[in-house]
C-alpha cells in the first residue's frame, strides 16, 4: 500500500497540491486539507479545487479514525457494546448512551422507571449544553478568535465534567446508561451541584453571547456564509440544530416525544436564514432551552429505584428480532439499529450517526465560498469523527 | 400512520406486478418491514416520498446485513407400513434432507416523515446472492441522504448500488480489497498487533507460576465475546 | 453605533482577565503536580483485586475465579487461570482461587463491566492514575501480586462503597452462619430422638427449612453457596 494508493490527487505521490488545467476556467488548485489540520475537528480530509480562493468542488474524506465499531458489536454482548458507544461521539458519552439503551430497550420491551427516565434526561439536556458549549468555543476558533472563548468554554465545561466524574466515575466515558435505567443513582449531594451548575449557567451563557453574538467581525464572516435551503436539507437527511437553523421545525424530543420530554415545557428555536450564524444562534438559544428543561426536570425528579428490578444484567439475551431507536442527540438524530437472533450478541448492530449524514451537503453549501469560509461550515455542522467513522 | 400491510396494498394497487411482501418482526418491538423488488424499487421509493398521506420525506438510516448461507436440515417423519408384515403396525420412519439455503446481502432503508411527523416505514432490498449477483437499485436518486450510506455498504458489504452517482470506498481506504462487515471476512496478519494475555503473553505469563500449564483457558473465550451460549 | 459589539467583547476579556487575579471562578487552573485536585469518590481509572487483609494477600483474595469478569470484559484484556487445589474464604468455605490473574492494562479501557458483574465483590476499580511506564508491553500487564490490595486500601479510596459491601458480606457471613447452627441444631436433635423405623429418619435429619433461618439479605446472592447468576434465559 504506497501513497499514490491513499491519495485520490493522482500517482504523483506526496503532493498535496496539484494544478488541474481546465479549459473554461484557466488552472485550477487542488487543495488536501487534512487529515492532520488544526481546523478539520478531527482526522477528517477535504480535498478541495480552488479557482483562486473561490472552491469550485468539494469532496470530503474520511474513515482515518474507523474502528471497526461495528463490528466489535456483533462479536461483543448488548451490555459490553455499552462502553463502546461512550466512544463514538466521545464528547457527548451520556447521549449516545441512551440512544443504545433506547433501541435495546425496544428491542426488549424492557421497561424503564420513572426515576431513571427523569435521570436521563437531566444528563442528556447537561450534554445538550456541554456539546453547545464545545461547538461555540471551537467556531470561535475557527473564526480566528485564537483560543480565548474556546477557553471561556471549555472552563465551563469542566464543571460539568467534574459533575459526571462524581457521579460515573469517568469524566468523558460514562458508560452509565443500562437496559432499564441507570447504572448509579445520583445522590443528593450531587443533584445539589447539578442544580448550582443549572442555576449558574444562565450568567455564564450571557456573557458568553456578549462577547460574540453583537461581533461585529462574526457577523460579518458567519451571516450569508455555507447557507442550507431546508428542502436540501430535509432531503439530504440532515438532523438537529443544522435542520432547525434552516426553519424546518424538527425535534425528536417534540415529535417522538420520548422518555420524559412530553412533560416539560420548552420552546424548540428556529433559524431563518440556514447560514453559520444561524447555526451558531440556534445553537445558543437551544442552551437557554435546556436551563429551562434542567431546571423543570431538577425539580420534579421523583423517588424510586433507579434500575428496573427485573432488569438482567447478565446472559440479556433479546427475543429474535428487530428495532431502530432514536433520540436527539446534540447533534443530530443518533439511532441505533440493532437485529437479533436470540443469542447474547446482536446479529446485526448498526449506528446512524448524525455527523456522517450531515455530511451529505458539505460539498453544496461549501461552493462558491472562499477556503476560509469552507473551515467554519465544517465547524458549525459540528462533526466528531468518533461518530463519522466509528 | 398506515400499517405496513395497508401500504403494501396500495402500491400494488398502484404498481401493478411488482413483488412487495411484509416482512414481520417478530420482537417486542413490532416494526415491520416491506420487501421489495429490484424492478420497481426507484419507483415505490419516489411515491412513498411524495404521496400525500405518507409523506415520507425523510431516509434516516440505510443499512447493510449479510446473510450467509445457511445448511438447513428438515427431518420429515412418514409411518411406513411394513411391506414384509402387512398385520404389523406400521413403523415410523425418518428422512434427513438437507438443503441449502442461499446467502444474500440486503438493505434495510429506514424512512420518516418530517412534514407529517410519523415514522418509521422499513423497506428491505435483497441481493439474489453474494458473489456475482449483488446489485440493487440506488435510492439516492430519490433521498439524497442515502448518498454516503449506501456508499458505506459498499464499501463494507460489497452490495453495489446501481445508479448511485459516486459508488466508491468511503470508510476504508480505496485500495484496499475485501469487504469487512461480511460474516465470512478474514482479517490480514500483516498489521501491527500488540500481544495480550491471550496470545503469545499467554505462554511468558505461564512461565511465571509454578502451576503447571493448563490449556489455555482464555483462547477460546476471546473467540467469541460475552456471555458463552 | 458600529464596532460595540467588538468593545462589549473587549470589555468581556478584561473582565476575565483582571479577574483571573482575585476572583477563584476566573483562574481555575491548579499547577498540577505540585497542587493536586482532590479526586471524586467515584473516580475509576484501573481495576484491582481485594484481598481481606494486607499480611496475606495472595491468601485472602475474594476472587474464586468464576471467570465471569474475564467473559463480561468488553476488549477482554482479564486473563484468568484457575487453581487445582481449593482454600477455605473468608466464610470458610473451601473454594478455588485464581492462579493467574493478569489485567493487560494497554487494552483495558476502565469501563468497570468486571466491577458490575463480578458476585463476590471481589474486582474493584482503583484510582491511581500516575502509573506510566517505559515499557509498552510487560510491564502494562499486571499480574495477581500487583493487582491485589488489602481492604483497607478499598475503604481508603472507596469508603462509602467498601462499607456498604462489608456490612452486605457480615450480614450474609452472619446469614449462613445461622443456617448452620439450625442446621446443626436439628441434626442433634434427630441423633438424639429414638429412632422408631428406618424411614422416618431421614426426613428428620434433612435441612433446616428456610422458615426457621433468618432470611438472607436479598440483593445478596446466598452465602452458603455462592453460585454466579446464571446466565439461562
Amino acid at each position: 500500500m504506497s501513497v499514490s494508493d491513499l491519495s485520490p490527487l493522482g500517482a504523483q505521490g506526496g503532493s498535496h497540491v496539484r494544478a488541474v488545467h481546465d479549459e473554461f476556467h484557466g488552472d485550477l488548485l487542488e487543495v488536501s486539507m487534512g487529515p492532520h489540520h488544526p481546523s478539520t475537528h478531527g482526522v477528517f480530509r477535504m480535498i478541495v479545487t480552488l479557482d483562486g480562493e473561490t472552491i469550485v468542488k468539494l469532496k470530503p474524506v474520511f474513515g482515518y479514525l474507523h474502528r471497526n465499531h461495528e463490528k466489535l458489536g456483533e462479536n461483543t454482548s448488548y451490555l459490553g457494546s455499552m462502553p463502546y458507544t461512550d466512544r463514538l461521539d466521545y464528547l457527548c458519552s451520556m447521549t449516545n448512551n441512551w440512544a443504545y439503551a433506547i433501541a435495546v430497550e425496544k428491542l426488549a420491551g424492557q421497561p424503564v422507571p420513572e426515576r431513571a427516565e427523569y435521570v436521563r434526561v437531566i444528563l442528556a439536556e447537561i450534554t445538550r449544553l456541554l456539546n453547545h458549549t464545545c461547538l461555540a468555543g471551537f467556531l470561535m476558533q475557527d473564526l480566528g478568535c485564537s483560543g480565548t472563548p474556546l477557553m471561556y468554554a471549555f472552563r465551563e465545561r469542566e464543571k460539568i465534567l467534574d459533575l459526571f466524574e462524581s457521579l460515573s466515575g469517568s469524566r468523558m466515558m460514562c458508560n452509565y446508561q443500562r437496559f432499564g435505567g441507570c447504572r448509579v443513582d445520583p445522590s443528593a449531594d450531587w443533584l445539589a451541584g447539578a442544580k448550582q451548575l443549572t442555576d449558574g449557567y444562565g450568567q455564564f451563557l450571557d456573557e458568553f453571547e456578549a462577547l460574540l453574538t453583537g461581533n461585529e467581525i462574526i457577523m460579518a464572516r458567519t451571516q450569508g456564509t455555507g447557507r442550507l435551503a431546508p428542502e436540501l436539507a430535509i432531503a439530504a437527511g440532515v438532523t438537529g440544530p443544522m435542520l432547525r437553523a434552516t426553519g424546518v421545525n424538527y425535534d425528536l424530543r417534540k415529535v417522538d416525544g420520548y422518555g420524559v420530554y412530553p412533560r416539560f415545557d420548552f420552546r424548540v428555536p428556529l433559524g431563518a436564514h440556514g447560514d453559520v450564524y444561524d447555526r451558531y444562534m440556534v445553537r445558543v438559544l437551544e442552551m437557554r432551552e435546556s436551563i429551562k428543561i434542567l431546571q423543570q426536570a431538577l425539580a420534579g425528579l421523583p423517588a424510586g429505584p433507579i434500575m428496573d428490578p427485573k432488569a438482567k444484567l447478565r446472559g440479556f439475551r433479546p427475543k429474535a428480532g428487530e428495532a431502530y431507536g432514536r433520540i436527539e442527540g446534540p447533534k443530530g438524530e443518533i439511532g441505533f439499529y440493532l437485529l437479533s437472533d436470540g443469542s447474547p450478541n446482536p446479529y446485526r448492530y448498526r449506528v446512524r450517526p448524525p455527523s456522517f449524514v450531515n455530511l451529505t451537503i458539505l460539498e453544496d453549501m461549501c461552493l462558491g465560498q472562499t477556503i476560509a469560509d469552507a473551515v467554519i461550515i465544517l465547524g458549525s455542522v459540528d462533526i466528531v469523527l468518533g461518530e463519522v467513522d466509528r | 400512520m398506515e400499517t405496513a400491510e395497508q401500504i403494501r396494498d396500495r402500491l400494488l394497487a398502484r404498481f401493478s406486478g411488482a413483488e412487495i411482501a411484509v416482512v414481520t418482526n417478530p420482537g417486542a418491538a413490532a416494526q415491520h418491514s416491506l420487501l421489495i423488488g429490484h424492478a420497481h424499487a426507484r419507483a415505490i421509493a419516489e411515491f412513498l416520498r411524495d404521496d400525500a398521506t405518507l409523506k415520507l420525506d425523510q431516509c434516516s438510516n440505510v443499512t447493510g446485513i449479510d446473510w450467509p448461507e445457511k445448511k438447513i436440515t428438515e427431518t420429515t417423519k412418514a409411518t411406513v407400513p411394513d411391506p414384509a408384515n402387512p398385520t404389523a403396525p406400521p413403523k415410523v420412519v425418518e428422512t434427513k434432507t438437507e438443503r441449502v439455503q442461499p446467502g444474500y446481502l440486503e438493505v434495510v432503508y429506514h424512512l420518516y416523515s418530517i412534514a407529517l411527523r410519523h415514522g418509521p416505514v422499513i423497506l428491505r432490498l435483497r441481493t439474489a446472492n453474494r458473489t456475482d449477483q449483488v446489485t440493487v437499485p440506488s435510492l439516492t436518486p430519490v433521498w439524497r441522504a442515502c448518498e454516503f450510506q449506501e456508499r458505506e455498504a459498499f464499501d463494507l458489504y460489497g452490495i453495489k448500488f446501481d445508479g448511485h452517482p459516486d459508488l466508491r470506498r468511503i470508510l476504508m481506504w480505496d485500495a484496499f480489497k475485501d469487504h469487512p462487515m461480511r460474516k465470512d471476512y478474514v482479517e490480514p496478519d500483516d498489521y501491527e498487533w500488540e500481544p495480550t494475555p491471550h496470545g503469545a503473553v499467554h505462554e511468558k505469563a505461564k512461565a511465571h507460576y509454578p502451576v503447571p500449564a493448563a490449556a489455555p483457558v482464555a483462547a477460546a473465550a476471546a473467540t467469541e465475546g460475552g456471555v458463552k451460549p | 453605533m458600529l464596532g460595540s459589539g467588538l468593545i462589549q467583547g473587549l470589555a468581556v476579556t478584561a473582565k476575565n482577565f483582571v479577574g483571573s487575579f482575585h476572583d477563584p471562578a476566573r483562574l481555575t487552573t491548579s499547577e498540577y503536580p505540585e497542587v493536586k485536585t482532590k479526586l471524586p469518590e467515584a473516580y475509576r481509572n484501573f481495576p484491582f483485586l481485594v484481598a481481606e487483609n494486607a499480611t496475606d494477600p495472595m491468601g485472602t483474595l475474594r476472587c474464586v475465579a468464576c471467570q465471569i469478569c474475564e467473559k463480561e470484559c468488553p476488549p477482554q484484556c482479564i486473563f484468568i487461570e484457575k487453581s487445582k487445589d481449593k482454600k477455605p474464604d473468608a466464610v470458610g468455605k473451601m473454594q478455588l482461587f485464581p492462579a493467574v490473574f493478569d489485567i493487560d492494562t494497554s487494552v483495558c479501557m476502565s469501563c468497570q463491566i468486571c466491577v458490575e458483574v463480578c458476585p463476590f465483590d471481589a474486582i474493584k476499580m482503583d484510582q491511581v492514575f500516575e502509573i506510566a511506564t517505559t515499557d509498552r508491553f510487560s510491564a502494562l500487564l499486571l499480574d495477581r501480586n500487583q493487582l491485589a490490595k488489602p481492604n483497607s486500601y478499598y475503604h481508603a479510596i472507596h469508603p462509602t462503597e467498601a462499607a456498604e459491601v462489608d456490612g452486605r458480606l457480615a450480614a450474609e457471613r452472619k446469614a449462613a452462619e445461622e443456617k448452620a447452627k439450625a442446621a446443626a441444631a436439628a441434626k442433634a436433635a434427630a441423633a438424639a430422638a429414638p429412632k422408631p423405623a428406618p424411614g422416618a429418619a431421614p426426613a428428620a435429619t434433612a435441612p433446616a427449612t428456610p422458615a426457621s433461618v433468618a432470611p438472607p439479605p436479598p440483593a445478596a446472592p446466598s452465602a452458603e453457596a455462592p453460585k454466579p447468576p446464571s446466565p439461562a434465559a
